[in-house]
């Protein structure tokens, strides 16, 4: 708590609007957002359905352009995808079906020219091995679980070494004994590799867990609500005597509470 | 605990209260089979090669049971007879360099309408112009029969190949464009994402995520168009079969239908289908089987 921080963040969001056009709509998706990611953060975006934390990410990514605000990667302004910001999304079929794990993984390296040849395929098998898919490295993608396809989505994104990953709800498709050992998994590799990732996820105990900072969002259009700390234990407040995930949840519910308890009760 | 009990008197169906239980399990080794090979017949039965070709077989036993009944072989000859006929037409090197003529013309027409195709679809896929262009033309022409349009092809182009080239075009390039251009537009979006966020744009793009994204989709048009483009090439050789001196497998049916030797004209249709049953049980079966199986793209 006492340690300085880093000298400049490595990810700055500031007063950022998202605009998207649905074919009779104009929407908001969030409203000037402004936030700091450091070097080695977990950085959790997380929100009911609808503050715009998806979009958010895919800014982040340069998939769409802000209509007001900035973005800054390591001080340049953020235009366009590019393999600097690489994306985990939540649909299995992020991987390519026509190429093996293996396959997979040396695609991004090749297709960014980061590596090529043998230095790519050395690379791709290493972070695969970190994932604990070396024995599939030459299976296809459809012979493997849900879990496994997340594994390998993660191990092609790491193996970018991108500046930051971004992860849009990773283990939402997930059943729930396989999210929680992903969760843990994907703690081990941060242990290892030290990444920063921007994780989106709508899942309370998720943000606890994962991630070491959080940033609440409000929905229609998405607005910050407050950055609050976890150390992934779900500690409790001293100051409210409240767990984090008990806090968050009064934070981001609060509204829909109060409108119950003027609903009549039969 | 209460409420439950309290409400038992107004709900009078309530499930009975039984006995917990816990059990040990068998080990997998004292139960025996669990998993075994399957017996010969079965493995033969799973063939499906081996089951159509009973089928082929059955018929060819109806037809040769019917045309001996019917024994008019002006109308219907027999299989044997057909067979003769064919392992003659053989023999002769007839079929053989008709069926090569037929070929060499598909072959030109059928690469002509690809590469049209693709210049379709690039075009679609590159604007909104192109895509209302390619649209626009495939609902109007996809529908009209090639052969409808050789009259025409014929006073334009003549008695000769370009004609029936620019039918079979015709025929190739729509369904071609239609199934690979719906097979682009099908690709996920998360797959494009993906592209782009490993820097692939434009023509790179379209090379390492849409067209193997697509490829089903591209395969069914290959398909469809092979076999558009085949029964369009026999009626029009049928219509004029003999350009420059080489006829093809439909002159070889008309010519032997005008001589009376329906036996050739039955070893001339069976050419025809045997030639379309290997296109697409060797060379289609072939790709499918090292691309879209592989890939756990189609079943």
């Amino acid at each position: 708590m006492n340690e300085p921080p880093p000298t400049s963040p490595l990810l700055q969001v500031q007063g950022l609007t998202l605009q998207y056009k649905t074919e009779k709509h104009l929407v908001t998706a969030t409203y000037r957002v402004s936030f700091d990611v450091y070097a080695a953060d977990r950085f959790v975006l997380l929100g009911p359905s609808g503050c715009g934390k998806s979009t958010l990410l895919k800014a982040v990514g340069g998939y769409m352009a802000p209509t007001e605000g900035s973005m800054l990667l390591k001080g340049r302004p953020v235009r366009g995808p590019g393999a600097d910001r690489v994306f985990v999304f939540q649909e299995f079929d992020q991987l390519l079906p026509w190429k093996t794990v293996k396959q997979n993984v040396v695609f991004a390296l090749e297709s960014s020219h980061k590596l090529r040849g043998r230095a790519a395929e050395a690379q791709a098998l290493r972070y695969i091995d970190k994932v604990n898919l070396a024995k599939f490295a030459d299976s296809y993608p459809h012979t493997l679980s849900g879990g496994m396809k997340q594994r390998v989505a993660i191990a092609r994104a790491l193996a970018m070494e991108p500046d930051v990953l971004l992860m849009d709800e990773p283990f939402a498709a997930l059943d729930a004994l396989t999210r929680r050992r992903m969760q843990d998994e994907l703690l081990e590799l941060w242990a290892e590799v030290r990444f920063t990732v921007l994780f989106v996820t709508h899942s309370i105990p998720e943000a606890v867990l994962v991630g070491n900072r959080i940033l609440l969002l409000s929905p229609h259009p998405g607005q910050v609500k407050g950055e609050l700390n976890s150390d992934g234990s779900d500690r409790t407040d001293p100051a409210s005597g409240c767990k984090l995930s008990e806090r968050i949840h009064d934070m981001l519910f609060a509204d829909r509470i109060e409108e119950q308890e003027v609903l009549p009760h039969g | 605990m209460a409420d439950l009990s309290m409400s038992a008197g107004r709900f009078q169906h309530l499930p009975p209260v039984r006995h917990e239980y816990l059990r040990d399990v068998v080990a997998g080794k004292d139960i025996g089979v669990i998993e075994t090979p399957l017996t010969f017949p079965q493995r033969l039965a799973s063939q499906s090669w081996l089951r159509k070709a009973m089928v082929l077989l059955l018929i060819a036993i109806a037809w040769e049971l019917y045309a001996r009944y019917l024994n008019n072989p002006l109308l219907v000859p027999t299989f044997t007879a057909t067979l003769e006929a064919f392992a003659a037409g053989i023999q002769s090197g007839d079929i053989p360099l008709k069926a090569l003529n037929s070929m060499q013309l598909l072959l030109k027409g059928y690469a002509l309408g690809l590469a049209l195709a693709m210049a379709f679809t690039a075009l679609a896929m590159m604007s909104r112009v192109g895509n209302d262009l390619l649209e626009t033309l495939t609902s109007a022409f996809n529908p009209l029969p090639a052969i409808a349009l050789l009259p025409l092809a014929l006073v334009w182009f003549g008695l000769g190949e370009v004609s029936i080239i620019f039918v079979l075009v015709h025929s190739v390039l729509w369904a071609v464009a239609l199934n690979t251009h719906s097979g682009f537009r099908s690709v996920s979006p998360t797959l494009r994402m993906v592209g782009r966020n490993y820097g692939l744009k434009g023509p790179r793009l379209v090379a390492k995520i849409l067209i193997p994204a697509a490829f089903p989709s591209i395969l069914t048009g290959l398909k469809i168009g092979w076999a558009f483009a085949w029964r369009t090439l026999i009626a029009a050789e049928l219509v004029f079969g003999v350009s420059s001196g080489k006829g093809g497998l439909g002159w070889y049916i008309f010519e032997n239908k005008n001589m009376l030797d329906i036996p050739a004209v039955f070893a001339g249709l069976f050419t025809v289908i045997l030639i379309g049953l290997a296109v697409e049980n060797v060379i289609f079966r072939n790709i499918e089987a090292v691309t879209v199986r592989r890939w756990g793209m189609q079943s």
